[in-house]
């Protein structure tokens, strides 16, 4: 079985985000890590290999400097990797679809593909069903509990309101993890060591015969979410620390 | 005029809040509200009131189109092109959130999830980046404007229209590639944690699964949803459908009530944009008194009963 997982290269979200530009930040001066939900992908990807054989295969669209980010996936057990460069980090979510489809195609097929249910960065949750898309396959997003057989795949998804879908869909197939379909492991020492001999292959979206010049959505401006500068705190008895609270949530705020 | 259509979500055949919202997000348009799963009929007063010039009864081939979300996703994109929509709008909810990426998909059209703002005829979208770090304006070059919008972002504000009510046959054919076997229902009558106007979430300090009771006889009090911190959720008190934050929910109350919560980064990317944050915390050094609006120190056992019963 031949599976490949899609990991984003992003900013680590305890990092701050320093706006340079009206539409840029600084990266260079912030930690990069997997996309904490591509992590999900990776472990699932990596056990079913272990359970069935074959081979994991990391994807991924992003800077040069994403080869980094490759090698802790690596590390965690993927055999090997491609690495499809642009300069942008908010490259537009169709571009980056068709960039991994083509990059797939051209090393082969997979039976399942792996993504994380979004990328915390630009948090646009739709590359893996464009991907889906162009490729004709089945997709289910905010994946939670999966089995999968040599020709089917079952995915269990929250729905809202606690709700839950069972839903089965042949192979090849598109899957998007979250949080609760795995504990992704920490790679050991000698992991490391070994990811770092393992092979990524290079290439530029060009090399893969795509434009970039004309997204569809652009990036015009980036500002931080104002901070609260800190609490109005409630002093007195509990009893007198409640009233006045209900208070102002009735009267001053009007959100009661 | 161009026209502009509201993807509605409703709830026991009433409309929800949250699509009242996104009814807002599109003043000024032509606004054709597109029912999927209830009787339009019993909507018109709420929807009319809100803008809508007509209201439509979507279906697929004259059959409900929730059988697959690639059914229910290429009978919007039938709708778009029989209503000339410039624009079509939904709630990021969890089924809108997958919906308008599978109707982005087939259309072959740009996407804006999750948007806090937006403007429809200069076609750019607010939305948070960096798990709630900033925002950024996107702009869309697109010939219709697809995006969802995050719930309670937008306030509702009423604006009469006339209503009409008509039905729409979709003649579309469900591809086939996912077939859901079942439904598992979860707790009937529980508020819908990514919708719910007001929050009351439990951290850490609540100690055991069974505390949640108290938090939930508070919540029942003001019609509100309980949350858990991922704290909360690691230490086995709650499940994750409950968590707010990175790798939980991301939440936009008019009031969110943290209890016992400590305040990490990752808790605030979840629910940042909230309205008003209130912290019940015993540490008077938590971090979330720094990023909040008002705080009580004192332990949660002993305010959260006291609220309860002055609620």
């Amino acid at each position: 079985m031949k599976i490949c997982v899609c990991v984003k290269h992003v900013p680590d979200t305890a990092a701050t985000i320093k706006i340079d530009g009206d539409a840029g930040f600084k990266d260079s001066e912030i930690k990069f890590v997997v996309n904490p939900y591509d992590e999900y992908g990776v472990e699932e990807a990596v056990k079913l290999k272990e359970k069935n054989g074959g081979e994991v295969v990391i994807v991924t669209v992003g800077k040069k400097e994403a080869a980094a980010t490759i090698r802790s996936a690596l590390a965690m057990g993927a055999d090997r990797a491609i690495l499809v460069t642009t300069d942008s980090q908010f490259l537009d979510a169709t571009l980056t679809a068709k960039a991994l489809k083509s990059a797939m195609e051209k090393d082969g097929l997979p039976d399942v593909i792996f993504t994380g249910k979004g990328s915390v960065d630009t948090e646009s949750f739709q590359t893996q069903y464009r991907l889906a898309h162009f490729l004709g396959i089945p997709v289910v997003n905010e994946v939670s509990t999966l089995s999968v057989d040599g020709k089917k795949a079952v995915a269990e998804l929250e729905v809202g309101g606690g709700d839950k879908q069972v839903i089965e869909m042949g192979l090849p197939c598109v899957i998007g993890a979250t949080k609760g379909l795995n504990e992704p492991r920490y790679p050991k020492f000698p992991d490391i060591m070994k990811a770092k001999k393992k092979k990524i292959d290079e290439m530029a979206l060009a090399d893969l015969g795509i434009d970039a010049s004309a997204p569809g959505v652009t990036l015009e401006k980036l500002e931080p979410v104002p901070e609260r500068t800190g609490a109005k705190m409630i002093e007195g008895s509990v009893d007198e620390q409640v009233t006045e609270l209900i208070r102002i949530l009735r009267e001053d705020e009007k959100v009661l | 005029m161009a026209s502009t259509g509201i993807l509605i979500e409703t709830e026991n055949n009433a409309v929800k809040e949250t699509s009242l919202g996104v009814m807002t997000a599109a003043a000024g348009q032509n606004i054709i509200a597109l029912v999927t799963d209830a009787d339009p009929a019993g909507l018109k007063d709420k929807l009319a009131e809100y803008g809508a010039a007509k209201i439509v009864k979507l279906t697929a081939a004259g059959k409900d189109v929730s059988a697959s979300p690639d059914l229910a996703a290429l009978a919007l994109a039938a709708a778009v092109e029989k209503y000339s929509l410039t624009a079509l709008l939904g709630t990021a909810s969890t089924t809108g959130k997958d919906l308008f990426a599978r109707l982005a998909a087939i259309m072959d059209q740009p996407m804006v999830s999750d948007c806090v703002a937006l403007d429809i005829a200069a076609k750019t979208a607010k939305k948070s980046h960096f798990s709630g770090k900033t925002f950024a304006t996107l702009k869309v070059d697109a010939q219709v404007f697809l995006a969802t919008v995050r719930p309670n972002a937008i306030e509702a504000k009423a604006s009469a229209g006339a209503g009409e009510i008509e039905a729409f046959s979709a003649d579309v054919a469900d591809p086939g590639l996912v077939t859901i076997k079942e439904v598992k229902k979860g707790d009937a009558g529980k508020i819908d944690l990514t919708e719910a106007p007001v929050i009351v979430t439990g951290g850490r300090a609540i100690k055991a699964a069974e505390n949640y009771k108290m938090l939930e006889e508070c919540a029942a009090k003001i019609g509100a949803a309980v949350g858990a911190s991922r704290a909360a959720v690691d230490a086995g008190y709650a499940p994750h459908s409950m968590q707010v934050g990175q790798t939980g929910k991301t939440v936009s109350p008019r009031l969110y009530i943290a209890c016992g919560v400590s305040g990490a980064v990752q808790h605030f990317a979840g629910m940042k944009t909230s309205k008003v944050i209130v912290a019940i915390n015993e540490d008077k050094d938590a971090p979330i008194f720094a990023k909040c609006d008002y705080g009580i120190v004192g332990d949660i056992f002993d305010v959260v009963p006291v609220l309860t019963e002055k609620l």
